[in-house]
């Protein structure tokens, strides 16, 4: 195994291990999400406009909003007993320490995900099992997407005042691109339109995170020096 | 071992490190004394390169893994406990399971906290965090040592573990940089010392046998009214 891989790795187990005996992000992001369901189950008028045509929206605005938990902890963690500079004073490169946080946050977001898609099928009675492989993969693209975003700039914010109002105003407008290209495509899924109707919005979410993967690996060390 | 060269940097207009030059040599520890905001902490995080100056330049042979820190805050995760700590910080320093389990024991065994190895470091005295955050230092035998008010939290018996500690260490040919405002404390340790005032070293010279009430009346000459607080 790569070093820098093992150094990744090394991170997102010890970051995992930390929000596992706490467990307060994740039960709050659970709570959140199961809330937010539930609202816009009973808030909507379903003689108005059809579940199928509002379910992928309010989907993503729910996984979104819900990341958002995830994303704001990944370095506020750190700060606690100024964490962060023993990270940076050890000998692995600045991308392992992303790396680390980037998987961390992956695991912790695919996680309420995976809570939270059974009770949107359940809430707005849409047929997720025929396409639950393509939206599985729909899901993990802009994940990955928008999580490599997310990460970089909770990097950014984290040691400013107000981080947790900061976050979700720099990261959002980051977030629509990929945000709409998944919404359309789950809707797509969920009204039974064949594969190759989505496959270019699956394309452009896979260039998404290819190129902003690749960004947050290069920027990634110049948020952390001082 | 480390050399300092002509080391400036600035926080805006409050010049932090001015023209900062010194070497330590293996088994030598300088200890630098200064009032509150001389710049101390600021040459440590220089040296450890967690700041980059805006001018001269910092070296220390064998690069960050050589270095081991102990500051003000303990670098701990408070809801893992002391041994998961050493773990994780151990590996970062590519220590393997068997090595790292015998120098974890090592280490908690020399510092005395066996009893309080499986106890999250949340539910510890200040003390004891502060010899955790030794531990956590020390965990990758590193052959340079920076210090920052390394004794703040340590009861005497603590503090004079830690100080036997220190003293092994640069026996052992390790070379460490002790910040504190405390001459009285820093005094034992050093082999050198230096006064600072508004980011320049005032004094630099070996201790030669000078005792701690000799180190702070040079200090008090040195720093003239910067620091009524000495303690000696």
């Amino acid at each position: 195994m790569p070093d820098w891989w093992r150094h990744g790795w090394i991170v997102a187990r010890k970051d995992l291990l930390v929000e596992f005996r706490s467990r307060t992000a994740i039960v709050s992001a659970i709570v959140f999400t199961v809330l937010v369901l539930v609202v816009f189950n009973f808030g909507r008028d379903p003689t108005a406009v059809a579940a199928i045509d509002l379910a992928p929206s309010i989907l993503w605005v729910t996984f979104t909003f819900a990341a958002m938990l995830a994303l704001n902890r990944a370095f506020q963690l750190e700060l606690e007993n100024q964490a962060l500079d023993g990270l940076l004073l050890a000998p692995v490169g600045r991308s392992s320490i992303y790396l680390g946080k980037l998987l961390a946050n992956l695991l912790f977001v695919g996680i309420v995900e995976a809570v939270g898609l059974p009770l949107f099928a359940l809430f707005f009675n849409v047929p997720i099992l025929p396409v639950i492989l393509p939206l599985v993969a729909v899901i993990a693209l802009a994940t990955i997407g928008f999580v490599a975003v997310g990460t970089l700039f909770s990097a950014m914010t984290t040691r400013t005042r107000f981080a947790e109002l900061l976050l979700p105003t720099l990261v959002l407008p980051f977030m629509i691109p990929p945000l709409m290209w998944a919404a359309l495509t789950t809707g797509a899924l969920l009204a039974g339109r064949p594969l190759s109707e989505v496959g270019g919005w699956l394309r452009m979410l896979a260039a998404f995170d290819i190129v902003f993967v690749t960004l947050a690996f290069l920027l990634f060390p110049a948020t952390v020096n001082e | 071992m480390l050399l300092a060269e002509r080391l400036r940097h600035a926080f805006g207009a409050v010049r932090a490190l001015d023209d900062v030059s010194f070497t330590v040599q293996s088994g030598q520890t300088l200890a630098v004394f200064g009032p509150n905001g001389a710049g101390k902490t600021t040459l440590l995080r220089v040296l450890a390169g967690l700041i980059h100056p805006h001018g001269g330049t910092a070296r220390i042979a064998g690069g960050r893994r050589a270095v081991g820190w102990i500051g003000h805050q303990p670098q701990l995760y408070g809801t893992l406990t002391v041994r998961e700590n050493l773990r994780f910080w151990g590996s970062l320093y590519d220590l393997r399971p068997p090595a790292l389990a015998a120098r974890i024991d090592a280490l908690l065994a020399r510092l005395d906290l066996g009893e309080h190895a499986d106890r999250p470091v949340r539910a510890l005295s200040r003390g004891l965090v502060q010899r955790v955050a030794i531990a956590r230092a020390l965990i990758h035998d590193p052959r340079v040592l920076l210090l920052d008010e390394p004794f703040t939290g340590l009861d005497r018996t603590a503090a004079e573990t830690f100080r036997r500690l220190l003293a092994q260490q640069a026996a052992q040919g390790r070379a460490a940089v002790l910040v504190t405002h405390n001459v009285e404390e820093g005094t034992e340790l050093a082999t050198d010392v230096a006064f600072m005032r508004a980011g320049r070293f005032v004094h630099l010279a070996p201790r030669a046998g000078r005792d701690a009430g000799a180190i702070a009346d040079a200090y008090r000459a040195a720093i003239g009214g910067a620091d009524r607080g000495a303690d000696a």
